[in-house]
């Protein structure tokens, strides 16, 4: 698998002399008394972090955190003073942070797309002209343009409101032009900066199942931006928890439910429902005596408990048999989740 | 006296320092005289280029407004108002003001009126908007050109006057000159609101599409400024409008013309006709490009 957004060493501060404060943050510092020493502010540092291709990776963390500050460095919206993000364009890895206007605007245009949290939809213009926005930028003729936005309204569902005005539209629908603004560019990256979280809870989860299904057939490299750990856990393959400006613990949902590497980790994920996280391999015990028919080690523990019928259940990889799973193993996994 | 005299005494240094403050005047006047002078001489080349310029322009528009019949400029006008407003009531309100103008034997007058107040608003807007957008992009000169913003609209208008005629003589386009002086402001500030007030969120969207500063302004700004443009337009027009009386003094052709004789003859029937045209016109030219904000 090879990478596609490599994050190295990023820190970004926001204020007139932002080299002033590296030495503090260097120490460690955090925010408050990086405002108090130097009137600097600090949004993220030293995060690094690799994406690979057609991989989901969520940045998750509180409210200030630094998520949508580290996410905009990708497509040069925000500026690392330290670091840089390298973009990987085929065997050529191209320096986001360094690039000229017109590099930029290439990447812009042809490799990097995003989404919005308030849509960022222009609102005199109809939904498929909203769609063609980028195309349109790049200097794409009107007839293909034409073609490819209905193509991509047919994919989020809104053929029928091609020429409507975006704010006759309800904000699932504003934000599914969004998501096909986004995709029409053919960008191999996606930046989604909580897209969904000003949506109900029942759009946002009927558009998260959308995207999931998207990702499946179109393998976009994404980076999601998102406070929700359910929504994280949901979606992302990997996860990677802000705080105060800083990675805090990357790794899969599980490694991160599992096994927390601070306390405000911690204090994360148990909120967490555990029937979404855990798997077979996480409530077996050593095999012993006959067992049902097996189960690979990754299903979720939701379909594990659907297949138990009062007697042992197998967990087997490559013919192998790795443990068993018990009705009273699963209890008492379920009453102390993290082990 | 006698009090005057005893103060006097009591402070002479109060009095020294008033004789040397009225006996050491500061050249103002003096000043923008030998200014006006300077420029005169030397810059006549370009008041003469600006002159021509306008008398074409002037010419032209004139020409349009009175070479076809009245009544089908009235019949243009109300038509212009349908394309604009899409109302009826609106259309027939608009050519029935044009009729009484055409009752009350004013049309030639008002057609001039017209043609200051459109040869205003081409320059007004050619020349406010570029600046309105500028202005927008760069913050520090908008401070600077705020206190002549201000300048240009709280300087009593006949001021104006004295340098239009100085180096334009007596006509239509001294006339001109002044109206633009005293309406630019207002396209300039309308424009640079709008430009200036569109949300963040937007231009990140178009930059993150990879637009360039020419899209973003054709394609973000301009759109989302447009309402408060016409704005700008509508107001160029009434400011204008306004004007016409103060044009009429150095010699403008229009509506302020019989005002003005008005004034001087103390003549009331003329006067008050001639005032209710101006209103009249006002009122539709008002009405016909009146826009909905968003
Ligand atoms: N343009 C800016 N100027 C100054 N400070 C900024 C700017 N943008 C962000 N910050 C600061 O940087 C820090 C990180 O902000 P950021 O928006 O990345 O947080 P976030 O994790 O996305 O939070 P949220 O969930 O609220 O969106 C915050 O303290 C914020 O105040
Ligand atoms: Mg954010």
């Amino acid at each position: 698998m090879s990478d596609v957004v490599t994050f190295d060493r990023v820190s970004i501060v926001f204020g007139d002399r932002p080299t002033d404060a590296l030495p503090l943050m260097d120490a460690g510092a955090n925010r408050a008394e990086v405002a108090e020493a130097t009137g600097q502010i600090l949004g993220v540092h030293d995060c690094s972090l690799t994406v690979h291709e057609g991989e989901m990776v969520v940045l998750m963390g509180l409210s200030g955190s630094g998520k949508s500050t580290l996410l905009r460095a990708v497509n040069g919206l925000a500026h690392p003073v330290r670091g840089e993000v390298r973009v990987h364009d085929g065997d050529e890895a191209i320096s986001v942070t360094h690039a000229d206007a017109r590099t930029l605007r290439r990447l812009r245009r042809n490799r990097i797309a995003m989404v919005f949290q308030q849509f960022g939809l222009l609102p005199w213009r109809s939904v498929a002209e909203n769609v063609g926005l980028g195309l349109e930028f790049e200097g794409i003729q009107w007839r293909e343009r034409d073609e490819r936005v209905r193509h991509q309204l047919e994919i989020v569902g809104l053929a029928d409101r091609a020429d409507a005005r975006v704010a006759e539209l309800s904000g699932g629908m504003q934000q599914r032009v969004g998501l096909a603004r986004a995709f029409a560019t053919e960008a191999p990256i996606l930046l989604m900066d909580e897209p969904f979280s000003a949506l109900d809870p029942l759009i946002r989860t009927r558009l998260q199942d959308e995207l999931c299904v998207l990702q499946r057939q179109l393998r976009r490299t994404v980076i999601f931006v998102s406070h929700d750990l359910d929504e994280a856990f949901k979606l992302g393959d990997r996860i990677a928890i802000m705080d105060g400006g800083r990675i805090v613990q990357q790794g899969t949902p599980r490694d991160i439910f599992t096994r927390p590497a601070s306390d405000y980790v911690a204090d994360f994920v148990a909120q967490m429902n555990p029937l979404g996280v855990l798997c077979a391999r996480d409530v077996m015990t050593p095999p012993d005596g006959p067992a049902d028919g097996a189960v690979p080690p990754d299903l979720p523990l939701a379909e594990v408990m659907n297949r138990l019928r009062g007697r042992p259940l197998a967990v087997a990889e490559d013919g192998r048999v790795l443990g068993h799973v018990t009705e009273r193993a699963v209890l008492a996994r379920l009453a102390a989740p993290r082990g | 006296m006698q009090a005057e005299r005893a103060t006097a005494r009591a402070t002479p240094q109060l009095v020294t320092t008033v004789d040397w403050l009225t006996g050491t005047k500061i050249p103002v006047g003096a000043t923008a005289s030998r200014i006006f002078d300077w420029l005169q001489v030397n810059g006549a080349w370009v008041f003469d280029a600006i002159s021509d310029a306008m008398d074409a322009l002037i010419g032209w528009l004139l020409w349009a407004f009175q070479t076809p019949h009245p009544l089908i400029v009235v019949v243009v006008f109300a038509a212009l108002t349908w394309l604009l407003q899409r109302r009826l009531s609106t259309c027939i309100l608009v050519a029935a003001a044009f009729l009484f103008v055409l009752n009350q034997g004013y049309w030639e007058e008002t057609t001039e009126s017209l043609t200051l107040v459109l040869a205003s608003c081409l320059v007004c807007m050619a020349v406010g908007v570029p600046i309105g957008i500028a202005a927008a992009h760069r913050p520090t000169l908008y401070a600077w050109m705020r206190p002549v913003l201000d300048l240009m609209q709280t300087l009593p208008t006949f001021v104006y006057l004295i340098p239009a005629i100085v180096f334009f003589g007596i006509g239509m386009v001294p006339g001109l000159l002044a109206t633009v002086i005293f309406v630019l402001p207002a396209p300039i500030r309308l424009t640079h609101l709008g430009i200036s007030s569109t949300p963040a969120a937007l231009m990140e969207a178009a930059e993150a599409f990879g637009a360039t500063d020419r899209q973003r302004l054709w394609k973000v700004e301009l759109p989302y400024a447009f309402p408060q443009i016409m704005a700008g337009l509508n107001q160029t027009i009434m400011l204008s409008l306004s004007m016409v009386v103060i044009a009429a003094l150095v010699g403008a052709d229009g509506l302020g013309v019989p005002v003005v004789r008005a004034l001087n003859q103390v003549n009331t029937a003329l006067g008050f006709e001639a005032g209710l045209v101006i209103v009249v016109v006002a009122v539709a030219l008002d009405r016909m490009l009146r826009v909905e904000q968003r």
